[in-house]
């Protein structure tokens, strides 16, 4: 299934750094979202974008992951000369990954049913 | 408990106005702030001063004073705001004259300055952050350099009985968080609410942002009403805890989606938010929907702030020549990609130098790269080429190679667009917080 299923993102910038939150619509899928969208994935996702190092932070209380890209902006957002020189499109980008379906063992597991 | 309300009234220099109208007519608030300077607007800002010593502040500082002086005065509203920009002295005086001209007699403004650090940075050995080069290697292309102040002159110009106070630079949240330090009495070191009330700043500061702004996606994340997006109003009470909510039947909501979304804006590690005033943790706040459009943060703490602050310096730092041409209809995809190569050849065959050269199709590939980009060809395409050069004359070149394809380039280019600009770039330096004076004026209509 697509990340988009499950999760939304929100993206930031500061200087050449782009931060991408993703946030699961049901804190009940945060876990599934913390195996498989590791910094790895994300770094490959976006190679040719970031040139840098993927950090992932981990909130589990509101169900979400921030990762801090460096190196993603083209020089930084007050020189690049990309159209979308703040990455504002990166988040959506994200969303377009493909993990792994819940499965059924999975909500019996958490007791929740994905939103 | 005792609360106090603040109504975010612009997330950026360009923001729209009717919203902040609203929240100073109807919102039950006690304080409109609003946040006004991106990391570069400073240093644009400087270069206007540089022209004009008047000028320098924010451009919509009076179509935006000219809106809400009025009812904020009626209501018992104070403002806040960072519209100063490179010059909040005039800022003061421009809002002065137009209270004057509205009769608002009485009212004192504050200017808050000492974010001005261009000659301290100019003559110290600092070394920029971003490039690890020290800051004399920009010579004199260097336009600004401004500190990120804390709230404290914020917190004095409040206690001295300013109805609006205005800044150059500080930290966003600071806006926020000095008139809750200000009403509350808060200690400078006591760091959990510090660390609280940066939070509150934090998820206010971007105004229309955490009320379904920049968050709409139809199917996945639906918006009411995003046309008349209402700003933001944050109820905090004296343990900092933090609402969020906005004016009844404005456009929008609020949400836990859309308070988490923005709590995590431009936050790297959430459990080091740094600010001048506290470092800010927000790894573990939680949050609770308590009421339609209101959703409540608890958990935010915070620590010792680091003693350094953050300037940012703004500097000439190249010139960017762009061009873009349209094509459409069948084969469109392959004229675009002829016109780029012809585009390429020709900078090359005129030696135009660019360090750095751009060749992007809108609507196939110009966001992502091929890496990411895929889908049916497009029914139309936007060429778009940008380079950066030494010299303006260069940068025109760029765009004037690719608007030469409508009578030299592949079959129905379209739309021809072209500019060319000086860039101000920003870095930044870390200075001992000591370095900073911050000094605050008084002007009374």
């Amino acid at each position: 299934m697509k990340l988009r299923a499950l999760a939304h993102t929100r993206t930031g910038d500061k200087g050449n750094t782009s931060n991408i939150a993703l946030i699961a619509y049901d804190r009940a899928d945060y876990d599934h979202l913390a195996a498989h969208v590791t910094p790895e994935r994300v770094r490959e996702h976006f190679r040719g974008i970031v040139t840098g190092e993927v950090i992932r932070y981990a909130l589990p209380k509101i169900g979400a992951l921030n990762f801090v890209m460096t190196g993603a902006l083209g020089g930084g957002v007050t020189r690049s000369l990309a159209l979308d020189a703040h990455g504002k499109g990166l988040g959506s980008a994200l969303l377009d990954l493909d993990v792994p379906d819940r499965t059924p063992s999975d909500f019996a597991q958490t007791g929740h049913s994905s939103a | 408990m005792r609360t106090v309300s603040l109504g975010a009234g612009a997330g950026y220099a360009g923001d729209r106005i009717e919203p902040a109208i609203e929240l100073a007519e109807r919102g039950t608030i006690d304080y409109l702030v609003f946040e006004c300077l991106a990391e570069r607007t400073i240093a644009l800002a400087q270069q206007a001063k540089l022209r004009d010593p008047e000028g320098g502040y924010d451009p919509l500082l009076e179509a935006r004073m000219r809106a809400v002086l009025a009812p904020c005065r009626r209501r018992g509203i104070r403002i806040v705001t960072n519209m100063g920009a490179a010059n909040p002295v005039a800022a003061a005086q421009r809002t002065r004259a137009l209270a004057r001209e509205l009769g608002l007699t009485g009212l004192r403004i504050a200017a808050v300055t000492g974010d001005d650090l261009l000659d301290a940075v100019r003559a110290g050995d600092f070394t920029l952050e971003e490039s690890g080069a020290p800051v004399t290697s920009l010579g004199n292309r260097i336009v600004s350099a401004n500190a990120y102040l804390g709230a404290a002159p914020i917190v004095a110009a409040l206690a001295e009985g300013a109805d609006v106070v205005i800044t150059g630079r500080v930290g966003d949240p600071a806006l926020f968080l000095a008139p809750l330090i200000h009403a509350f009495g808060w200690p400078m070191d006591d760091w959990e609410r510090l660390g609280r009330g940066t939070l509150a700043g934090h998820l206010l500061e971007c105004a229309g942002q955490i009320t379904g702004g920049y968050f709409a996606d139809p199917g996945c994340k639906d918006v009411p009403g995003l046309a008349r997006l209402g700003f933001p109003i944050g109820i905090v009470a004296e343990d900092g805890t933090v609402e969020i909510t906005k004016v009844a039947g404005s456009g929008g909501h609020v949400s836990l989606a859309t308070c988490k979304e923005q709590m995590l804006y431009e936050v790297h590690d959430p459990a080091r938010y740094l600010q001048p005033d506290v470092v800010g943790d927000f790894s573990e706040v939680e949050m609770e929907q308590v009421g339609p459009d209101r959703v409540r943060a608890t958990g935010a703490t915070g620590s010792a702030a680091t003693g350094l602050l953050k300037v940012s310096v703004g500097y000439v730092d190249s010139y960017i020549g762009e061009g873009q041409i349209s094509y459409a209809g069948p084969g469109a995809l392959a004229r675009g990609r002829l016109a780029l190569e012809v585009v390429r050849e020709r900078l090359a065959l005129t030696a135009v130098a660019t360090s750095e050269l751009r060749c992007d199709l809108i609507g196939v590939d110009a966001l992502h790269g091929e890496a990411l980009s895929r889908g049916p060809e497009p029914y139309e395409v936007r060429l778009r080429v940008a380079g950066r050069t030494e010299t303006l004359a260069e940068a025109v070149r760029i765009g004037n190679e690719v608007e030469t394809l409508y009578t030299n380039g592949p079959a129905g280019g379209g739309g021809a667009w072209k500019s060319a600009r000086e860039v101000v770039a920003v870095q930044s330096v870390l200075v001992p917080a000591a370095l900073a004076r911050p000094r605050v004026q008084f002007v009374e209509a």
